[in-house]
């Protein structure tokens, strides 16, 4: 184990510990630990937008293969900047827009393939009383309409519609706890992950302090 | 296959039609309400339980005399949380504004900081206040996930908000913050349609709005023609999928299949 481990090793497990110590309170350790990472992501940012942006995706089309066209969203990236400039700020305007709307017209027909069309086609089960399959259907059946019922905004949650929205609020919350529990268990092995960590570094020093 | 088709189904792909059939009954319908909407007619829509937590949460700082803290997000303008996040924003700077109370702003994606600033100017504005509006309280943290996490947490510890407001997409991320925020005794309205994180928010808030409640409350508060008749036209396209469904749900039960194949996206 050479010398640059053992100090990067010692590094990380000291900013692991300065963020552990947020529970306690705030304190010194956790404002600078906290400042380091936001400062530290900024600059890897900053380089990976550069070599993994603009390198690949304007210069080298531009200047080597003559593709003048990656010039256009280049402007209108650059217009952005007009935001700084009381006088000019109007002309991030039209990038913002453009943005949006190419962003948007991308994500309705997707959204709507994935969480509506494909949903669906899912959810039209038979329903039947001859093996518990078809019991099973039903619930998920009951459970998707009465869910429905409760994002329903036009009417008002009253009588039977609100017993219905009653019952999908009941389903949501079953799931979100179910939910709740499997997120809990998988940050729970990231801690584990982490205290393992942390007594590898010290075995880690202690072999190469005292050799075993 | 004539050669027109060949040549089009480099444009068109034909195996989406029921994409397309459903999209553009969808946008029909919103249409329709959009334009009754403009046309002045009253368009009913519920009172989301959510908003009377927003005025709470605002009501709160002001007595207090603590900035409200919103955060909207973690993804960038490309999402549709992130649009009804601003929306929101703008709306909840025109409350905040009548009281003068101060609104901090950390944003997550640099994309969204213009879009920020101009929601809460543009709130300023209508509550008569443009003098109110100071730049510096939309901050921009970092594009890193955690990064932005830990920034969020260090003004929450700091700077000691009487309220937080969390609207718009989220994730490991949101449990870290609502709890930070819970342990400083702010009180806390989140709404989200991500519904892996809503289970955190709901332990750790005060109030959660809920998945399509987060677009209703926008539309609810900006009373704008066009979000209200999205809201009334996605109602009836709900109306619709329940219909869909029950008449598939029986089909399918009776062994006719052809409808549900129908729905089915390659």
């Amino acid at each position: 184990m050479d010398l640059g481990t053992i100090i990067w090793n010692t590094v990380a497990l000291f900013l692991t510990l300065c963020i552990f110590s947020f529970l306690y309170k705030d304190n010194p350790f956790y404002k600078f630990a906290e400042h380091l990472v936001v400062g530290v992501s900024a600059g890897y940012f900053a380089i990976i937008l550069y070599f993994n942006g603009f390198l690949p995706k304007v210069w080298e089309p531009v200047t080597q293969r003559g593709e003048w066209w990656y010039l256009l969203p280049t402007i209108l990236g650059m217009m952005t900047w007009a935001r700084f400039s009381k006088k000019w700020s109007w002309i991030s305007r039209f990038a913002i827009a453009f943005y949006m709307g190419i962003a948007v017209g991308v994500a309705i027909p997707l959204e709507m393939q994935q969480r509506v069309i494909k949903q669906l086609h899912a959810t039209m089960l038979p329903v039947h009383f001859t093996n518990i399959q078809g019991v099973w259907n039903l619930l998920i059946m009951l459970g998707v309409l009465c869910g429905l019922i409760y994002f329903f905004f036009s009417m008002g949650h009253k009588g039977v519609v609100g017993g219905a929205a009653r019952l999908g609020i009941w389903i949501l919350m079953i799931g979100f706890g179910a939910g709740f529990g499997l997120t809990v268990m998988g940050r729970i092995s990231l801690l584990a992950d982490r205290i393992t960590e942390i007594h590898n570094w010290y075995l880690m020093v202690t072999k190469a302090l005292w050799g075993f | 296959m004539s050669p027109i088709f060949f040549y089009l189904s480099f444009w068109f792909d034909f195996n989406r039609i029921n994409v397309l059939v459903i999209l553009g009954l969808f946008f029909a319908f919103v249409f329709y309400f959009i334009n009754q909407a403009k046309k002045g007619k009253s368009l009913f829509v519920r009172r989301i339980s959510g908003l009377d937590a927003i005025e709470e949460a605002v009501g709160r700082a002001t007595e207090m005399g603590k900035p409200i803290l919103y955060i909207s997000g973690i993804e960038d303008m490309d999402n549709l949380q992130t649009v009804a996040s601003m929306i929101i924003l703008g709306n909840v700077t025109e409350m905040v504004a009548r009281y003068d109370v101060p609104l901090l702003v950390p944003i997550c994606r640099p994309f969204v900081v213009p879009v920020a600033e101009e929601a809460v100017k543009q709130g300023y504005i209508k509550a008569g206040k443009p003098d109110a509006y100071d730049k510096n309280n939309i901050r921009y943290i970092s594009d890193e996930q955690f990064a932005y996490t830990a920034g969020v947490n260090g003004i929450m510890l700091r700077e000691r908000p009487a309220a937080n407001l969390m609207f718009g997409s989220f994730f490991a991320e949101s449990l870290i913050m609502a709890e930070t925020g819970f342990s400083t005794g702010a009180i806390q309205v989140a709404g989200t349609a991500n519904i892996h994180q809503l289970p955190f928010f709901v332990v750790a808030c005060d109030y959660t709005i809920i998945g399509e409640e987060l677009f209703a409350t926008s539309a609810y508060l900006s009373k704008e023609p066009k979000l209200l008749g999205s809201l009334k036209g996605s109602d009836l396209a709900k109306f619709l999928i329940m219909i869909i469904l029950i008449l598939g749900a029986l089909l399918e039960t009776f062994g006719i299949t052809e409808f549900s194949s129908w729905f089915f996206v390659r």
